[in-house]
């Protein structure tokens, strides 16, 4: 690839969320920023080629950007429509200070987090609009991302941008009193992108790379800008920690591996550490919630050399916790695991057999699947081949049939 | 930005007296201080929908049928027009707004108004 054309392309990569942040700001308006910003690029493209890459190109596309954008708004304010007027005055006034617009706000990309993440759109479009505005993806890579069509996908943003424009969704950092909820919606949006990119699903690797990318940037980013929550913080951390693991936790073949067979020095020691970091200092704050539980929970994984070293019991007991502040059959099923194996089997497959006997994990493939893993150290093989059955008929996910299948394959060979 | 919240409830017939009169000093309240903003555009609580009557010109004709255009559990009741700054804020009205006789039965719904241009007078 041409060196200018790099450049372009990490420009955009790394720092389109900033330089659309700054341009919604002094356009009020989603679409003009957007594509004032690609026209910026695309001119990026012809003039870097013929005069060179400048010293400061994340600068040069924000004033070209600017540019456009009073383009657009002398040619709107022919049409002189009242709003357009207004907009067209406004980023003549703004022009002013074009020194500052090439030094961004922090606090745009902040507005925009929570503009994304605003409630009164809907969860995939909150997702879709944060990836597209401050992810830097193309909305082909998130479609593909989520194997959702393009169009639908283009439909989605389309619609979540106009809601913004007409009910007029604030571009602002909410107030104090909304605070505590809007950060733990954003918080929810950032972890379901990240979850997206680490689950084992099929769709486009690469593509599946970037969204945990970019979604521990954004952890990042709001870490950054709020410094002093401990969820933000805890949340980094745990992204860190689970995506350390990333080059483990398949092999070459695209099977499964779980955290027990992981070869542990594949491990990405720079993320566990810094991850650790974050978890102690949120933990630190002596104010607990469920991000900086689940972090401390990989963090005693991680901690441990091998599996066998895992301290399951302080695992126990932070899941205990959680289960206790933030109870789902999910959490309890995983507080049964730790429990199995930092106490007993038969104490934990007790409680895992309670769990179901409500019924309400009977199609959760993963119950039937830890169920039939301490059924396996427990010797137990027929039954536990019956209950990885019943796991392998409830998923769809190839990866994780691969693995089941695996199991069931290996107790074949045991009487 | 003028927003409309659509208040519906479940139509209560049963309600006590004592359960109206909370639900209508909280939209006293709500009235009394959009007011004394300055932001109240209008309110008015709307008659049971038994007594809708929908109107549908189709094929050239009139049909008109007895009740709402949509039986659902949840009735239009009633209606405030607030001019707010931000959905945000129009979203913190509507949390403060009653939705039904028994208490918390209902839901507002809150639409910004669409804008048009001015009209000029028919008649200066």
């Amino acid at each position: 690839m041409d060196d200018h054309h790099a450049t372009v392309e990490s420009v955009f990569r790394n720092e389109s969320g900033r330089i659309i942040a700054g341009l919604i700001r002094v356009s009020h308006s989603f679409d003009l920023a957007e594509e004032a910003m690609q026209d910026a690029f695309a001119a990026a493209v012809v003039s870097w080629r013929a005069e060179g890459v400048p010293a400061n190109p994340a600068a040069w596309i924000t004033a070209t950007a600017r540019r456009k954008l009073i383009d657009y708004a002398r040619r709107e304010q022919t049409r002189r429509n009242n709003e357009d007027q207004l907009l067209y005055e406004h980023v003549l006034r703004s022009h002013a200070s074009e020194e500052e617009m090439s030094r961004p706000f922090e606090d745009d990309r902040l507005r925009l987090i929570f503009t994304c993440c605003h409630p009164a759109i809907n969860k995939e479009a909150q997702i879709a609009l944060t990836l597209r505005t401050l992810g830097g993806l193309t909305t082909p890579e998130i479609a593909r991302a989520f194997l959702v069509p393009e169009s639908t996908l283009a439909q989605r943003l389309v619609r979540a941008q106009r809601k913004i424009q007409q009910a007029r969704i604030p571009y602002e950092v909410p107030s104090p009193d909304r605070m505590p909820e809007r950060l733990s919606a954003a918080q929810a949006v950032l972890y379901l992108i990240f979850n997206e990119g680490y689950s084992a699903s099929s769709g486009d690797n690469l593509v599946r790379r970037e969204l945990c990318a970019d979604a521990i940037r954004l952890a990042r980013t709001l870490t950054e800008l709020m410094p002093d929550n401990p969820e933000s913080m805890a949340l980094l951390a745990l992204m860190l920690l689970q995506d350390s693991r990333r080059d483990a936790r398949s092999s070459r073949d695209g099977q499964l591996v779980t955290l027990e067979e992981q070869d542990r020095s594949l491990w990405h020691l720079d993320q566990i550490a810094e991850g650790t970091r974050l978890v102690e200092r949120a933990l630190g704050r002596r104010n607990v919630g469920p991000y900086q539980l689940q972090a401390a929970i990989a963090a005693v994984h991680a901690e441990a050399r091998t599996a066998e070293e895992t301290d399951w019991k302080q695992i126990a007991a932070l899941y205990g916790i959680l289960n206790a502040s933030q109870g789902s059959p999910i959490v309890s099923l995983n507080h049964a695991v730790a429990i199995a194996m930092s106490e007993s089997l038969d104490r934990g497959l007790a409680l895992i057999d309670d769990l179901g006997s409500t019924g309400e994990l009977d199609s959760y493939h993963l119950y039937h699947a830890a169920r039939a893993d301490l059924l396996r150290r427990l010797g137990r093989n027929r039954e536990a081949r019956e209950s990885y059955n019943r796991g392998l008929a409830l998923t769809t996910n190839a990866v994780e049939l691969r693995y089941l299948r695996r199991r069931i394959s290996e107790l074949d060979v045991l009487p | 930005m003028r927003y409309m919240m659509l208040i519906y409830s479940q139509e209560m017939e049963t309600a006590t007296p004592q359960a109206r009169s909370v639900v209508a000093a909280a939209h006293r309240a709500v009235l009394d201080e959009t007011q004394l903003r300055g932001i109240l555009r209008a309110a008015d609580p709307l008659e049971p929908s038994e007594m809708a009557t929908t109107v549908r010109v189709q094929d050239g004709g009139v049909v008109v049928t007895d009740g709402p255009f949509a039986e659902t559990k949840e009735q239009l009741a009633g209606y405030y027009i607030l001019d707010c700054e931000d959905l945000d804020e129009a979203l913190a009205w509507a949390a403060k707004i009653p939705t039904g006789c028994a208490g918390a039965a209902g839901c507002v719904e809150v639409r910004p108004i669409r804008q048009m241009p001015a009209r000029v007078p028919v008649n200066g």
